[in-house]
């Protein structure tokens, strides 16, 4: 019997000359990537349109492994990059993948600012409730009395419901799901792909090497169960309302789908009414 | 050439702020990212209004981080960027210049320079970044920095910071002392044909064939723009020429060295200095910004006296007209140093032409030196 290496269906979309990626075993930024570039493929996307820009950290490296013009911006710099990408070549689609302490933390006025400009970009942010590259550290969505290495007693402080940030900043669609709602999730992107505006997208990710460790909650596997079991899908909610308590309480689902006038047609616009002809 | 239609030929009374606005759109900007900061405000004002005019984007940002990070983003779309600000704001755009520095985005960044440190003083006017414009980012790299000292010069400078910039693929610095910034003067805006516009290096290849950091014979790597097709990926890490991270020792080695080199090895294309009486001169000030125009009177007077005094005015600051110094020291019994600040460029004139004593004549707060200080001090070194 003769074994025929097949090739990964979606390797027109990746990097292949990177792999081995960085991330460890059972982390949910895998799954993440993997619904990114299906919802490219399932939509056909036009590659030459696509420009995908993170931060620093884990989920930052994950620009490196698409196939298409891509940016590893600073810490908590993607955002402000992206926005100048998009305002000054209007024809491409900026995506921003990136981590719950880049954006949050060190990014967080880049990204309500980004939002209530409403520019047209799809912001898809892995939240692992803590810092995970460099070592496990209390971060903006850590909840609160999780053990890190800079909370070694509990964290002290409360976290932030990052889909509610992003709503009542102005985003004009919402949406979160855990990288166990693989189908749904790579939906969910292909929505804010296709979406003219400001799109978030939060996806609850297993740390288990770091953040499972510290705070005992097994390996990659048990925290996938564990999110099986405490999640419930409540479309079309506030996310004010939706709940973020890991091990009691996660809500997903599609919560905001709305329109406004967005940026940089806005400024074509502008361009249009007073540029010399 | 300079586009036509978006050009103001002609004369003008502006002040400084204006003419770097009216420059960066004659070299082809097309893209501003600031806030708001006495004395550099003007700049975002008339951006602000010009742009759109011009089929342009203005964004006011939430910071000056994020002005800066979107410079650099505008950059690789291709399209030629500009951010200015003041002391305050430039201290938070320094990581981000690095980035630029690193993944070698043209683009220009503007200071006009108050009084400092911290919040200092707003409204007045210093030169207290000429340090920072060089060293301010972390790690091992050279930038171009120049410095007008006329409204007029400010205009042409600003162009000029575009071209070098474009042409290096550096961040560009353009450091106006906060007065100049202020001040109205006689502009006089060339026809678009008169002005001299460079853009970087495309890529001859075809995306296949692209290696985005391979650099030429001259050190520089062609650019493609985002939306190319080319579909490449940049980095603040260090990278090989493919733009892929890399932590060797012999990787960081070869980029860090290429990136200083591309500069170093071509002062003395870049280097531009002004030389008042020089040939002869015994005693030198050397000047730059609204200072010098002060030390012309200075020397002048001096030579009616029959002193041989001249004047070197640095319109480069960086890369550093070391050489044009140590060549003139061989001449020189005495060099005096003017600065708006308490010693920044005074220290490389000195390493420059040892053992040659130096005088250094600092200003702080505002005023700068009275031609009749500058000629004291020269009085002062003959004896």
């Amino acid at each position: 019997m003769s074994i025929v290496a097949q090739e990964h269906p979606l390797t027109e979309y990746l990097r292949t000359d990177r792999v081995p990626h960085i991330w460890c075993e059972g982390c949910g930024l895998g799954i993440l990537l993997n619904s990114f570039v299906q919802a490219l493929k399932d939509l056909d996307f036009d590659l030459d349109r696509l420009v995908v820009v993170s931060g620093i950290g884990c989920a930052g490296r994950a620009s490196g492994y698409i196939k298409s013009d891509a940016f590893h911006t600073t810490h908590g710099r993607a955002i402000p990059f992206a926005t100048g990408v998009k305002v000054a070549n209007p024809e491409l689609k900026a995506v921003v993948i990136s981590g719950d302490g880049d954006l949050f933390a060190i990014g967080g006025n880049h990204l309500i600012h980004a939002a209530r400009r409403n520019i047209d970009m799809l912001v898809i942010c892995s939240n692992n409730f803590n810092y995970g590259m460099t070592g496990g550290q209390v971060g903006p969505s850590t909840p609160t009395g999780a053990r890190t290495m800079t909370s070694p007693y509990g964290n002290i402080e409360h976290p932030f419901n990052l889909s509610a940030l992003a709503a009542c900043s102005g985003a004009t669609y919402v949406s979160r799901w855990t990288v166990l709602h693989v189908r749904r999730l790579t939906e969910s992107i292909k929505r804010g792909l296709q979406k003219k505006g400001f799109s978030f997208i939060e996806v609850i990710a297993p740390c288990p090497i770091v953040y499972g460790r510290y705070n005992r909650l097994g390996d990659g596997l048990d925290m996938m169960k564990e999110m099986q079991a405490h999640t419930i899908i409540k479309h079309g909610i506030y996310p004010t309302e939706a709940t973020i308590e890991p091990g009691k309480e996660i809500v997903i689902g599609e919560f905001i789908d709305i329109e406004k006038p967005e940026y940089s047609d806005t400024i074509q616009a502008l361009i249009e009414k007073y540029g010399s002809k | 050439m300079a586009e036509k239609r978006t050009v103001f030929t002609g004369m003008h009374f502006v002040n400084g702020d204006v003419a770097c606005a009216e420059g960066a759109i004659a070299a082809g900007c097309r893209f501003f990212a600031g806030y708001p900061i006495t004395p550099a405000t003007e700049i975002a004002e008339r951006m602000a209004l010009r742009l759109p005019q011009v089929g342009g984007a203005f964004i006011q940002f939430e910071d000056e981080l994020g002005s800066m990070a979107a410079v650099v983003g505008a950059s690789y779309s291709g399209v030629k960027a500009m951010t200015a600000t003041s002391g305050p704001g430039f201290s938070l755009m320094m990581e981000n210049i690095g980035l630029a520095v690193m993944t070698e985005a043209p683009c220009v960044v503007v200071d006009v320079m108050r009084g400092s440190p911290s919040t200092g003083q707003p409204t007045k006017a210093g030169q207290g970044e000429m340090m920072q414009c060089r060293w301010g980012s972390h790690g091992d790299y050279e930038i171009i920095s120049l410095v007008p000292s006329s409204v007029q010069e400010v205009f042409d400078l600003t162009v000029e910071a575009f071209n070098l910039a474009e042409q290096y693929r550096i961040p560009a610095f353009v450091m106006i002392d906060g007065i100049l910034g202020h001040m109205y003067e006689r502009l006089v805006i060339p026809e678009p044909d008169e002005i001299r516009i460079v853009n970087r290096k495309k890529p001859s290849r075809p995306p296949e064939k692209y290696i985005p950091f391979e650099a030429e014979e001259d050190l520089i790597p062609p650019m493609a723009s985002f939306g190319d097709g080319y579909h490449f990926y940049a980095t603040g890490l260090t990278h090989d020429e493919r733009g892929y991270p890399d932590m060797s020792i012999e990787v960081q080695d070869k980029l860090i060295r290429r990136l200083s080199d591309k500069i170093r090895s071509n002062e003395d294309k870049i280097i531009k200095v002004e030389e008042l009486g020089v040939e002869d001169a015994e005693i030198l000030v050397v000047a730059y910004g609204l200072p010098s125009r002060s030390a012309i009177r200075a020397v002048k007077l001096a030579r009616e006296e029959g002193i041989k005094a001249g004047l070197l005015r640095l319109i480069t600051i960086w890369p550093f007209p070391t050489r044009v110094l140590e060549r003139l020291s061989e001449q020189l019994k005495a060099v005096i140093v003017l600065e708006m600040n308490y010693g920044q460029l005074v220290r490389e004139v000195e390493r420059a032409v040892k053992p040659t004593p130096v005088t250094f004549l600092p200003k702080l707060g505002e005023e700068p030196h009275k031609p009749d200080e500058i000629l004291s001090s020269i009085m002062r070194c003959r004896r």
